[in-house]
This record gives C-alpha cells, structure tokens and sequence, in this order.
C-alpha cells in the first residue's frame, strides 16, 4: 500500500466509488483516440461578435507537457477557460478522452480528470494547507460524505505525500493566507496533485515566482508530466525552453505554428507577430 | 370630468360581455388606454427610482438599501418648498414645483455626496456588508422622518394649471400632472443618458468603473469620479422622491415601498444597461396595473415577482443583458 | 490567558448551556424566563445565519418566511385546539364556512411537529438549489429573498379568512390539554426549547468542525476554485441553505410557544433583516456568540421599544452599522481579543 502511494500513480488505497461509476460511462462513449487525451476541433468562441478563439484545432498526447504562448489577446486562457467549462464554446468540439466536453457543466469535466490552476493563485486563504489539500480530495464530492468524512492514515500519507511534492511539508499547519506568493502557486499545483487529474491545465504558474522558484516550479512540473498530461501557459521564454518539448503558438485565437521551442522561435510568422508591428 | 389623487386606478371588476357593442368597444378601449396610462405613472416612478440604482448598483457594484429613504428625503423637501413658498411667497405658487424639483435635487445630490465619501466607501467589495450598513441608515433615516414630520402623511398643493385633465375622446381622461411627469421622467432619462454616454464626465466614469487601477494611472481622481455617481444616483432618487409628491402622499415609509421593486426593476433589465432599465420599469409598470386591474393587489405583486424570477432563472443576467466574457 | 481556539470554543459552549441550564432558570422568574424564551426562539435563526452566511457567505433577507412557517404551524394547531370543535374564530368573522383543507393536518401534533421540521427541506432545497446552479449569489440572492417576504406578508395579509391576516393567529392557550399560560407551562417549554437550542448549537459546531465545514469556507472565499476541484457547489449552498431554513421553522414554533402569537411581521423583511443583525452582533462565525447576540438585542429591543420606542430604531440602525463599520465578526471577536484565543 505504501509503494502505491509513493508512486506517481498518485492512486488512493481507498476506494473510488465516483470514479468506478464515472469512468465505465466514459469508456462506453470514447473511441479510440491514438494515445491523444485531448482533442480539438474548429473550436470557436465569439463574444458579441469578438471571436477570442477562431476554428481552432489542436490536440495533446497522453504524457504530454505542451506548451501555449501567444501575446496578449491571443486567446490562451479562453482556450483553457472552454476546456475545463469555464466559458461555453459558440461552436466546435472538445474532446478528452473521447467524451465530449462542451456539454458537460464544471465541476463534471473536473470529476472526469481536468484539473485547473488560475493565472492569480486561488486557494482558500482562511483555511491551513493541510486542510486546503483535504478538500480537493477527489473520491468525496458529496454532501453527507463531506460530513462525516473521517482523516484515515492513507488521507494523511497522501496529504504528506503531495506537500512534499510541492515543497510545502513544513507548512501543513499555517493558513495558506499566510504563504509567500510563490508558495500558494505551488500549493495551487498540489490541490490539482490531490484532485488526481490526468489532465493539467496550468494559466502562468510561474507569475511571480523568483528565478530560483522558477527552478524548482519547472522541475516540479517535469516530475508531473511523467505520468500526466499538462497543459501550461506562460510568457518567460526562459521558463518555456526549461521544461517544453512541443509548443503551440496561438494569435489571435488561431493557432500560428506549433513544433520544438526552436522551431517556433525560428518560425518568421512568430517573429513576425512577437515583433512585427 | 373626475380627478383622482393616489397612484390607484378606480377599481373595477373585469367584465367580458357576451356581445360587444360599437359603444362597448369604445368604452373597453378606452379602459385600456387609461389603464396604460395608470401604468405609465407607476412606470415613472419606478424608472426615477431604478435609473438611481442602475447607476449606483450598476456602475459601481454599490446595493444601497437607503435608496427609498433618499426619495423620501426628495418628497420630503418637496413637501417643505411647498409649505414655505405657499406662507412666504405665495405668488410663486404656480411654478414652485420646478423650485422643489431643482431643490429636491440639489438636496438629495449633496446628501448623497457626502454619504459616499464618508461611508459607502469604506465598504467598497463587501457588498453584503453594504447592504447591512446601509440597511442601518434607512432606519435611522426612517426614524428621523418620524421624529421631524410625525408619522401621519403630508402632502402638497397640487398646481392649478396640472390639476385637471385632457380628454381626447369621451371615454379617456388623461390627467394633466400625470402627462407632466411622464413629460419630466422622458426628459431626466434622456439627460442621464447624455450625461454617461456624451460628455467628457461620463466618459471618465464609465472608464473608472470599468478599470479603476488605469483611470486612476491616465489622472482620473477617482474618488471624485466615485462620489459624483453615487451623488447622481442620489440625486435622481430625489426627483423620483419629488414626482411622488404629485401622484401620492408621502409618509416615514414610503421610500421602503419602492426600495425592492427598484432593485427587481433594475435586476430584471440588466445591470449597467440604461435601456434595460428603462424597458424593464415599463414592463413591471404596466403589468403591475394590469394585473391589478383583473385581480387583488396582492395577487399582481406574487404573480409579478413569480415572473421576474422566472424570467431571471433563464436570463440570470437580466432581460436585456449582452453576452460578456466569462 | 493564552488558550487555543479549539480550547476557547469548548469554553464558550460550556458557558453558554451553564448560562441556559443553570444561571437563567435559577435568576429569573417565570415571566423573565419566558421573555428569554421568546428571544431564543430568535438565536435558532441566528445559529442558521451563521451557518449559511458566516462560514458560507449566503446571505439570505428571508429566513422570516421560514421562522414564519414554523411560528404558524404551531400556532395553527393550537388555534384548532384552542377553537375545537367550531372554526377558528377569524374564518368566522370573515364566514369562512369550511376549514381550508391545508389547515386539516394541522389537528395532529404529530403532524404539525413533522411538518415544522420537514415541510422547510423541500421548499428550501429545491428554491436554493434552482438558484445556486444558475450562479445567482451574493447580493442577487439577498434581493429575491426579500422580495420573497415582502410578497408573502402581502399574500398572507391579503387572505384575512384563512391565515387570520393582519392580525395573525392569537387567543390560544392549551397545547393537548396542557396550560401554556401559566408559569408552570412557561418554564416547561423554555426547558424543551434550551434542549433543542443546545442540541442545535452543538451539532452546529461539529458540522462546522468536519470536512463539510472547510469545505463552506472554500465555497465562500473561492467558489470557483471549489467547483475546479470537482464539487457541486449549487449543492453545497443548497444543503447549507436548508439547513438554516430548518433551524428557523423550528424558532418560529418555538416562538408561537413563548409568545402566544404569531403575525404576519413575522415573515416580513424587517424581522428578517432584523435577524441577520442578531448574528451579526454575536458574530457571524460564532454559533454560540450568535445565541447571545439574540439575547442581547432580543433584550435591548424589548427595553427600548417599551421604555423609549423613538430611540429603538436609531439603536438598530446605529448597531448595523457599528457592528459592520467596528466589529465585523461581532462579540465573539472581541471576547477572543480579551482573551487572547489564538486564530
């Protein structure tokens, strides 16, 4: 049991009465996706008549960390906003593992294996980091197993395990109010670990974050990606070329050229949009 | 020719006849076109109260529940000009209602002035804590209405050259004060809209309320720009205050009569949208006297509310809201 | 004195069920205890308010609707019994010839009990529900429940034959035979009613010390972030919604009880606004400060209304906002503060 849980697997010994309802549902509808956990197509989104993102298609590879640059105005976070249900597509599909995600509301799509951290940090402030991480545990969703929820010794070692992770082992205790700006980010990174997602979706999660910080966010996120799948916006080429493989580059809600960091560094289009003008 | 005072039509039952004469049909019509009318007062009243509130509540995200009570303050000097002209200055008497309009302004616009800068602001983004807190001031203001004009109602004179009425044709009467300050809502709503969307003020405030950190970088003294809506939003209570003056009496607790209407008036049409509140006052206006024309009073206002908020369960954002990013 | 905040809020329920149990009964006489009584009634609601909108943010103007219910169903049996086997005097009054078949039920105790403790689940989940999942909250949310009461009082006025109107339900005295009325009676049901309160207060306390109770925080601070983690939230403020909406049906019985009486003000927006204040000067994150926040404005209210009614509402107004303005989470926090109970 000790081995599960210290792997990456990031399994709970308990068990799993939401997934095993959720997941054979899923795998009725999927169809074969050639490895890809994420799928999008002619995806667009127009905001009286603005269209942030204009027929997109892309898609993302099990195990992947990708990721999305763009200036501003490009459409990055809509594009992760209409993946996790946080805005509505006009038209166009989603899909994660082969079930559709437009119609699903939020918190459904999260229960089927999104995760997503914001661009500020969003976490509860009132409540410890401990307490933070038994939240976002994800096998109790209910009401009346909230309420009589008991901290068993697997609920503790995993709470461990994923403050550990993120560095913050010594600060299970504090109130996350209390936590320096770098270290609610991480913390934010950990309540997705605890949700279990196998897909991440990440808005700047390095905003903020010293160099050093920045260091050990990139090495927290390779540790992620092996076993994950990562979606990751950011603007510091520096941080991008640390931990990318594959690159998306999105202007103007469409997609621009997308390859290995030097190829889309070498692209003209890209040089042309990030200096241009 | 009958004058009524009181924003309440002559109640009658509704009567479907079995066959409907030349006569008859004229006479129906005619039912129509003052219930319309009836309508129309309620919709001015309404409109004045919500255009306050949408600015306030639209514009800055402030709920102030003193609102009504800001009304009351403009009926109230209305009721004062009113006394005072009529012993001192009795020629004035024909046009003091234009006095008591600018005056009820002018008070309740200073009022509100202060108010905000030396209260509401200090409860800007806790809405819920505002709204308490304004709470509050509507019962001291309540109170300081009792204390100073008794609980009983007051009312005004009403001007010779508005009492009285105009019939177009012999089944319609259209009483004069009430074309007057449907004539005076018309033209306060279309000087708000001029003053938020034509001049360079309203450009500053709108740009304050929409990004507060860059108006205040480009040199806008946003405290100023904050104080002024609130102030206006105020002042516009208080010539709603003024009008109902003239449709009814006013006592202590008239402002809390119209407090939630406004509030639904202004939800319904969609915050920060003058005509979504413009329209939405005039729907819930008329179908409030519609209503209450085929049943008890009481039974409009829980069929109405039933249907704001069942229109709301589908239009959370309110009737004539756009789409806007998440 | 440095004692830990888990250490404090043992003290303070101590206190409080020594103070209801103990100090109360043995000081005051029969007339005072039932005055108590009826100010108790009120802190079911508070306790509520400071479930749902302390730790969850919920502001709801309407829980007098649901004190309402509670206040009326009881008054409603002991009207029948008090009037038994004629109609309730009102009907006849307003030739009512046959009772209104929702009244029918209310001749059973056990039904009525039921129903002060039931009726409220479904009304509230279902109104709350349908609301949090459409995203309305925060002010929105204040704005249709009182509205909600507003048009209820109206409503209930309107129907004088059936709801007694203005005048509400009056003129009862026996509950089964039993005299309310007298002193025995009256210290009967405040001992039922400080039973009920500290069960209420203390299964309060252990909601709010379970997951469930984090995870109302959460929802009040970061909704947002709640939902991205996989919950309904819509359920969640429902559930906590209804909650208070039962713990108010219950104060309201408990109120026809101490009172004798029950009106349609009751219902209205200024109880219900009213109530919200109670919480709040006993703080809106203490469960037991908002008990002696009833009791304290409960006591104010009947001083000053009786001995210097112009003052009351200036006292009223002034506390909303002192308490919002000074001490946002009321006397809890400023007994924490003396005694120095750690965060």
């Amino acid at each position: 049991m000790d081995n599960a849980l210290a792997s990456t697997s990031f399994a709970v010994a308990s068990e799993r009465p939401e997934s095993t309802t959720a997941r054979p549902l899923v795998n009725a509808k999927s169809t074969p996706m050639n490895g890809k956990i994420l799928s999008i197509e002619a995806l667009t989104v127009s905001f009286d008549g603005f269209k942030a993102v204009d027929g997109l298609d892309m898609s993302i590879d099990e195990n992947e960390l990708r990721v999305v640059i763009g200036p501003n105005g490009a459409g990055k976070t809509t594009l992760l906003d209409m993946i996790c249900g946080k805005t509505k597509p006009t038209s166009g599909s989603i899909r994660f593992r082969g079930t559709e995600l437009g119609k699903l509301s939020d918190y459904q799509i999260v229960r089927l294996g999104v995760g997503r951290k914001f661009q500020t940090p969003s976490i509860y402030e009132d409540l410890t980091v401990a307490e933070n991480l038994e939240i976002s545990i994800p096998q109790v969703h209910g009401v009346w197993a909230s309420i009589f929820f008991r901290r068993s010794k697997e609920v503790r070692e995993r709470i461990g395990y994923v403050a550990e992770e993120i560095m913050l082992k010594d600060h299970l205790r504090m109130k996350s109010g209390k936590l320096s700006h770098g270290q609610k980010q991480w913390l934010e990174i950990g309540l997705l670990l605890m949700q279990d997602s196998d897909l991440m979706l990440l808005d700047e999660p390095v905003a903020g974050m010293s160099p050093r910080e920045r260091e050990e966010t990139a090495e927290l996120l390779k540790r992620i990606a092996n076993g994950k799948s990562l979606v990751v916006i950011e603007h510091d080429m520096d941080f991008v070329r640390s931990i990318a493989k594959k690159v998306t580059v999105l202007h103007q809600g469409r997609l621009l050229s997308e390859g290995s960091v030097e190829e889309v560094q070498n692209d003209p289009r890209v040089i042309e949009v990030y200096l241009g003008h | 020719m009958t004058f009524r005072r009181g924003n309440q039509a002559p109640r009658r039952k509704a009567v479907i006849p079995a066959a409907i004469s030349i006569e008859e049909t004229f006479v129906t019509f005619g039912i129509f076109v003052m219930q319309l009318f009836n309508g129309l007062s309620l919709f001015t009243i309404l409109l004045l109260m919500a255009l306050g509130l949408a600015i306030v509540f639209g514009l800055m995200g402030v709920i102030n529940m003193a609102h009504g009570e800001i009304m009351a303050m403009g009926a109230y000097t209305t009721y004062l000009t009113a006394s005072f002209i009529e012993h001192h200055l009795p020629g004035l008497m024909g046009v003091y209602l234009f006095i008591a309009i600018l005056l009820a302004f002018a008070v309740t616009f200073a009022f509100g002035y202060v108010l905000e800068r030396g209260f509401i602001r200090w409860f800007y983004h806790r809405p819920l804590d505002t709204l308490l807190a304004t709470w509050g001031l509507s019962l001291i203001l309540q109170q300081t209405y009792r204390s100073v004009f008794g609980a009983q109602e007051v009312s005004v004179p009403l001007t010779t050259w508005l009492s009285g009425a105009w019939e177009p044709t012999e089944t319609i009467q259209l009483p004069l004060n009430r074309i007057f300050i449907v004539a005076l809502t018309i033209l306060v709503t279309l000087g708000v809209w001029y003053i938020l969307h034509k001049t360079r003020w309203g450009l500053r405030a709108r740009a304050v309320t929409q990004n507060r950190a860059m108006s205040s970088a480009v040199g806008i003294d946003t405290n100023r720009v904050d104080a002024l809506i609130f102030a206006l939003g105020s002042g516009l209570a208080g010539i709603a205050g003024s009008v109902f003056t003239m449709v009814g009496s006013t006592n202590p607790g008239t402002g809390q009569l119209y407090i939630v209407d406004s509030f639904i008036v202004v939800v319904f049409g969609g915050v920060a949208s003058l005509l979504g509140t413009a329209a939405s006052s005039f729907l819930i206006a008329q179908m409030q006297t519609a209503l209450e024309y085929l049943m008890s009073g009481s039974m409009a206002k829980v069929a109405i509310l039933l249907l704001v908020i069942t229109v709301l369960y589908f239009r959370p954002n309110g009737l004539f809201a756009s789409k806007v990013r998440a | 004195m440095n004692i830990s905040a888990k250490q404090g809020e043992r003290f303070a329920h101590a206190g409080l069920a020594l103070l209801l149990l103990g100090l109360l009964p043995l000081a005051l006489g029969p007339y005072w205890l039932n005055l108590v009584g009826k100010y108790l009634a009120f802190s079911f609601v508070a306790v509520g308010i400071v479930l749902a909108w302390g730790y969850c943010g919920i502001l709801s103007l309407g829980q007098g609707v649901f004190f309402g219910f509670g206040g009326y169903a009881m008054a409603m049996f002991l009207k029948l019994e008090a009037s038994a086997p004629e109609l309730p005097d009102f009907m006849v009054w307003s030739s009512v010839e046959k009772l209104p078949f929702w009244w029918e039920p209310y001749s059973s105790l056990t039904v009525t009990i039921a129903s002060i403790f039931l009726v409220p689940i479904p009304v509230a989940f279902i109104f709350a529900y349908a609301i949090f999942r459409k995203r309305v909250s925060g002010v929105y949310f204040a704005i249709v429940t009182i509205a909600l009461s507003m048009t209820l009082v109206v409503l209930n006025i309107g129907q004088q034959g059936e709801t007694g109107g203005a005048n509400g339900i009056t003129d009862f005295s026996t509950l089964l035979g039993f005299d309310i009325i007298n002193d025995a009676g009256k210290v009967a049901i405040y001992w039922v009613e400080v039973v009920l309160l500290l069960t209420a207060t203390t299964l309060a306390a252990l909601l709010l010390h379970s997951r469930f109770g984090k995870l109302l925080i959460a929802v009040r601070d970061r909704e947002d972030r709640v939902r991205f983690s996989g919950f309904d939230t819509a359920m969640i403020k429902a559930f906590i919604f209804t909650v208070s909406a039962v713990l108010s049906s219950v104060g309201g019985a408990m109120f026809a009880l101490q009172a004798g009486l029950v009106t349609p003000s009751l219902i209205g927006a200024v109880t219900s606004v009213e109530l919200v204040i109670y919480a709040a000067v006993g703080g809106r994150l203490s469960v037991v400060g908002a008990v002696i926040g009833a009791l304290l404005v409960g006591f104010m209210k009947s001083y000053l209304s009786e001995h210097f009614p112009e003052i009351w509402l200036f006292f009223l107004g002034g506390m909303f906002i002192f308490v919002v303005w000074v001490l946002p989470n009321g006397l809890a926090d400023l007994f924490r503060k003396i005694l120095r109970v750690k965060a």
